[in-house]
């Protein structure tokens, strides 16, 4: 298991829990509980809170129907809804929920560049919020950016420093609207990141500004 | 109530171990008229109309039967477990998305959980489901809006009128005070 350092917050965790939040962050969430036990422990602990909430709030809650229970065993002796068995993992750099919506693992990204050597991969999801893979190439920034939301990225492969700080695989950075950054990434090797927002972000300089529509980072 | 309040006090366990070996019927009955009124008001209050919840509570339970030889009692409580089984089709029915789930742990040596780690397990469920009862009203009404009401915190905020410092500082003693009762 990887050396964790950066982990997901009580309210993100929280939020998969209750499941209110975005698609985009519930990838970014079981991506990081893929690779880390320490939130998985952390999530098993609001879900049982979820379970409490279920448990003791509903007592008098919505009846059902007379013939609920008929019904219900009707539907049973019709067989399980949801038929094939989830693929297995496959070998390789990405956590079984990403390769899930890549369809394999690194080599099945279609990178598009997104400038200054950085290549993007948009993920499909509820529009909402938006989740896509980054390839920041050893040594390079990443552009100069601003957010006007919340954003997650965590570290798939390599590593960046921002601000000192360094974020190796499975570690989360959490940006909010009033950091500006500027992660490099680490001169070993290209760094792979999963970035989720739930705004676009903002750059600094005129022209990424121009491009950003079409960029769709 | 009585009867039903004690069984409640039950873990379920027995019932839950019925149904998987021996798909019993009356357990399933008891499992049902215990947890599906649950199932229809906890979807009801994340804005589902009634007849939506009721069709999905018999999915839930549904599921249950069909998945009861995936239930871990060293992982979860039965209420817990169902919760999740609950929520992931909210998710599916109410808002129509995916739902990525975290790659599952490789499976162990032993197939059957120690029964010492289930009992771990199960009391602190109950200890847990204890101490929400004993949350101040104000904490304990945000934690079930939180899991109930399909609401980030933004939203809650927008909706009660409460600034959302004074709810994420809320939420984060429920949580803290919850931790401290559990230690």
């Amino acid at each position: 298991m990887a050396n964790i350092k950066h982990h997901l917050t009580d309210e993100i965790l929280m939020g998969y829990s209750a499941g209110s939040l975005p698609e985009a962050f519930n990838l970014m969430v079981a991506a990081h509980v893929s690779l880390c036990d320490e939130c998985r422990a952390r999530l098993a602990a609001f879900d049982s809170v979820g379970g409490a909430v279920l448990d003791e709030t509903c007592a008098d809650a919505a009846p059902m129907k007379d013939d609920a229970l008929a019904a219900t065993l009707a539907l049973i002796a019709g067989g399980p809804m949801d038929g094939a068995a989830p693929a297995p993992r496959k070998p390789g750099v990405l956590p079984k929920p990403l390769q899930d919506y890549i369809g394999g693992d690194l080599e099945a990204i279609r990178w598009r560049s997104a400038g200054l050597g950085v290549k993007q991969a948009i993920l499909q999801t509820s529009p909402d919020a938006s989740a896509r893979l980054l390839l920041i190439p050893a040594g390079a920034a990443m552009p100069d950016h601003g957010h006007g939301g919340l954003e997650m990225t965590m570290v798939l492969q390599g590593a960046f420093v921002d601000d000192g700080e360094r974020f190796g695989r499975g570690d989360v950075e959490i940006a909010t609207e009033d950091l500006d950054h500027t992660p490099v990434a680490d001169i070993g090797e290209d760094c792979i990141c999963l970035a989720v927002t739930d705004a676009p972000l903002k750059f600094k300089s005129l022209l990424p500004r121009i491009a950003q529509p079409f960029l769709r980072i | 109530m009585t009867s039903n309040e004690q069984t409640a006090r039950n873990d379920w366990l027995d019932q839950i171990e019925r149904v998987r070996d021996h798909r019993d019927q009356a357990a399933f009955a008891e499992l049902f008229g215990y947890f599906a009124p649950r199932i229809k008001g906890f979807l009801m209050k994340s804005g589902s109309d009634a007849t939506l919840a009721e069709e999905c509570a018999q999915d839930v339970m549904a599921t249950l039967w069909h998945k009861a030889h995936l239930f871990d009692p060293a992982r979860a409580s039965v209420a817990t477990w169902i919760f999740t089984i609950a929520r992931n089709r909210k998710i599916d029915l109410l808002r129509k998305q995916k739902r990525p789930e975290p790659e599952d742990l490789p499976w162990g040596p032993e197939a059957e959980p120690a029964q010492d780690d289930v009992l771990a397990l199960q009391q602190e469920s109950e200890q847990l489901r204890q101490a929400l009862t004993r949350l101040p009203a104000a904490q304990r009404e945000l934690i079930e809006r939180a899991y109930f009401g399909d609401l980030s915190h933004s939203e809650i905020a927008a909706e009660t009128g409460l600034p959302l410092g004074t709810i994420k500082s809320r939420i984060r003693l429920a949580l803290d005070r919850l931790r401290h009762e559990m230690k």
